[in-house]
């Protein structure tokens, strides 16, 4: 059954949990906070490879249209995100995330 | 073909994700990034993805990290110095993300036959399925995402605006 030609769904999901763990990981170890931005949208892209394995198994398109918005929301994220961290970095002229623990200067 | 194809990009975006988690500087894991989200627009070409695929490319490996780099380079990032707190995630962190792996991998592989294979080419979506679902029944929720997206780009410049 697993000639060349068939790669089995688990394992696409196996790669998508690899990949979400590390991004957890990730978010939770690093210390540079444009860093730990970059480990949520790694567990978004797990999560995406997901819905489109589970879409092409099932021959539905609506997990590939939920990819769709997952990316719209990513973009928006991103672009509100790296707004935030210029302002906070203004305030605060660091980029690490155990020195931005506060709510006011 | 299919399984090499398969395994030459997903050990890629394994290996692209763990230097994402291992490098100091910034600039260095945004890069890395780049690499998995390119690999994972590969992986969703052999799924039969294909409008998804270019999406990925262009909207996440373009725009998105783009935006990061340019971000990075803008605030001058250096290496991030190991604190108090990294420890205490260390700590936390690794054994977390580790029994979520053994978890998840344990459910998907004991269900392995039950999830059956992927065959490639075996259901292309076209893209005027893709856009005829997107566009008549999910209308509402696609114009409801372009007020998101205008009020995201006013977000980003009020944020990032100069106070004087």
């Amino acid at each position: 059954m697993f000639s060349g030609s068939v790669v089995p769904v688990s394992w696409y999901l196996v790669l998508s949990a690899i990949l979400f763990s590390i991004g957890v990981a990730a978010f939770l170890i690093k210390r540079n906070i444009i860093t730990v931005f970059m480990s949520i949208e790694l567990m978004l892209n797990a999560v995406n490879l997901a819905f489109i394995v589970f879409a092409h198994r099932w021959h539905q398109v609506s997990g590939q249209i939920f990819v769709l918005f997952v990316m719209v929301v990513a973009a928006a994220e991103a672009a509100v995100g790296l707004a935030i961290i210029i302002a906070v970095f203004r305030a605060r002229n660091t980029l690490n995330v155990d020195q931005v623990d506060l709510m006011k200067l | 073909m299919y399984l090499v194809l398969f395994l030459i990009f997903g050990g890629l975006c394994v290996a692209g994700a763990l230097n994402l988690l291992f490098q100091r500087h910034p600039i260095n894991s945004a890069l890395s990034l780049i690499v998995v989200m390119s690999s994972l627009a590969v992986l969703y070409l052999l799924l039969g993805a294909e409008f998804l695929a270019a999406a990925q490319v262009i909207v996440y490996s373009g725009a998105i990290m783009v935006l990061f780099t340019f971000v990075i380079m803008l605030l001058n990032a250096g290496r991030e110095e190991r604190t108090h707190g990294s420890k205490a995630a260390y700590a936390v962190g690794i054994p977390g993300a580790a029994a979520l792996l053994g978890a998840l991998v344990y459910i998907f592989l004991s269900n392995g036959k039950l999830l059956g294979p992927t065959l490639l080419g075996a259901s292309w979506v076209v893209p005027t399925a893709f856009s005829a679902t997107l566009f008549r029944d999910l209308l509402l929720p696609f114009e409801v995402t372009s007020v998101l997206l205008l009020v995201a780009i006013l977000g980003a410049v009020a944020l990032a605006r100069k106070e004087h």
